[in-house]
């Protein structure tokens, strides 16, 4: 199967963690929610499968990069 | 002994122009409190301009509080330069480090400064005589096109213009205003298919090293080439050194927090203080508005044209939206490409990119200001 690595867009802080692994998920569902200059801002997953990895927490700080979550589909 | 009871009682000495500031005083405290419409600045303009207008208060006359502030603060340009380190302390420019391209973006944008000028100076001294735009009036109030408050007082401070009040509550009401005066613009400049443009995404951090190196060199490029604006660049890159020295996190603490909110409180009142109705309600000040407006559209205009050149010059991996946050209204403008952004695309993240812009604006206003004070006494 096919892995999409689900990879930190912008700098800040993870205020809301949606999905856990082993979760299912379809394209569009958001996974976390990570705020930088006061927006809150959803990042949501391009494919639909199942997580099979979470990299983050809540209140963690995370870099543009870092990874969020694996995804298999 | 024989004193007129108008000698002593405020309301017998009202004037309209004093009950137009106290109703615009309660305003501006209104929107501040009510609409949280920029409330560290509305809150203590407002209340300056209450102190201002109210009748033999004194505040404004010689030796008043509010005049001493204005002489010790304002035309000494020491506020906006104090303000300017803690506004250095709290910026990180590593989103501009990542996209040094960014740079032309933010010089792009500070077009509505000599934009608006040249308009204003049209509209005064230099052409139709309509309005009592001096040459030095007309660089003031295109400064407003900086969408940088502390860069806007000072250059009306050093320029002396009549209307150094309304340019800087006007700088900081527009800057308030970005989130309404810039979705339109840019809607109306980029495709559908160019706002939904997703921008790589760029990892890995700068080194400590460059971070400590930017501001020194930057303050020794810039001053070198434009002189006159080595105190505010001067003042910006050593709060940012402060701060990204590691060694001085009590003073980079300090300047981002105690000392930037007790100058804000002092520039405020201030500012709100040179709001005296006699002089402050002119046809010329509403002008000043009107043209305020001019100058962040300009920006946004010339901001997004660029961003378009670079669309088409990179095949499409410059989201030419963020060409908007070329102003340095930071970080208000990014808050907008990025909304503007998801709204095209839920995956499209424009955000670092967009700050990116927006930092390198803040450095191209302060220079722009720095250019505008050394060409106005050529042609004075």
């Amino acid at each position: 199967m096919a892995q999409e690595r689900i990879e930190v867009p912008l700098t800040g802080k993870v205020i809301s963690v949606s999905v856990k692994a082993g979760d299912s998920v379809k394209e569009g569902d958001t996974l976390c929610i990570l705020e930088s200059m006061k927006m809150e801002n959803p990042v949501m997953t391009p494919v639909s499968g199942t997580v099979t990895e979470i990299a983050v927490t809540e209140g963690q700080v995370v870099k543009t990069g870092d990874l969020i979550a694996t995804i298999e589909y | 002994m024989d004193i007129a009871t108008s000698d002593f009682l405020g309301f017998l000495n009202l004037s309209w122009q004093a009950v137009v500031m106290l109703l615009i005083a309660g305003i501006l405290i209104w929107l501040g409190i009510t609409h949280k419409v920029e409330p560290v600045l509305l809150i203590p303009i407002g209340v300056g301009c209450m102190l201002a207008n109210i009748p033999l208060g004194g505040t404004t006359e010689s030796g008043g509080f509010l005049a001493v502030l204005r002489d010790a603060g304002i035309h000494t340009e020491i506020f906006p330069l104090l303000i300017f380190i803690g506004i250095g302390a709290m910026i990180d420019f590593e989103p501009f480090l990542q996209r040094p391209y960014t740079i032309f973006l933010g010089a792009a944008a500070q077009f509505g400064i000599f934009g608006t000028f040249f308009l204003a100076y049209w509209l005064g001294a230099g052409g139709l005589n309509l309005l009592d735009f001096s040459l030095n009036d007309a660089a003031a109030i295109g400064i407003i096109g900086s969408a940088d408050g502390p860069t806007s007082i000072y250059v009306a401070s050093v320029l002396q213009s009549k209307y150094a009040a309304a340019i800087v509550v006007a700088a900081y009401s527009y800057m308030a205003m970005v989130p309404i005066i810039q979705p339109p613009i840019i809607k109306a400049m980029c495709s559908h298919e160019e706002r939904a443009l997703k921008m790589p995404v760029v990892a890995g951090a700068i080194s400590q090293r460059l971070k400590i190196l930017f501001p020194i060199i930057t303050i020794l490029v810039v001053g070198l080439i434009v002189p006159k604006a080595t105190p505010l660049i001067g003042c910006l890159m050593f709060g940012n050194l402060l701060r990204e020295s590691g060694v001085v996190t009590r003073l980079s603490e300090a300047a981002q927090n105690e000392m930037a909110n007790i100058v804000t409180i002092l520039l405020g009142v201030t500012v709100g203080g040179m709001m005296v109705g006699i002089e402050f309600l002119r046809p010329e000040t509403i002008l000043v508005f009107v043209l305020g407006i001019v100058a962040f559209s300009l920006d946004t205009v010339a901001g997004v044209l660029l961003g378009k050149s670079m669309y088409v010059l990179s095949r499409k991996r410059v989201n030419p939206m963020i060409g908007a946050c070329g102003i340095s209204a930071f970080p208000m403008s990014s808050r907008v490409v990025q909304k503007l952004g998801l709204e095209a695309n839920p995956y499209n993240h424009l955000l670092m990119h967009a700050a990116g812009a927006n930092v390198a604006g803040q450095i191209a206003s302060v220079v722009a200001g720095g250019a505008m004070l050394m060409l106005v006494p050529m042609f004075s």
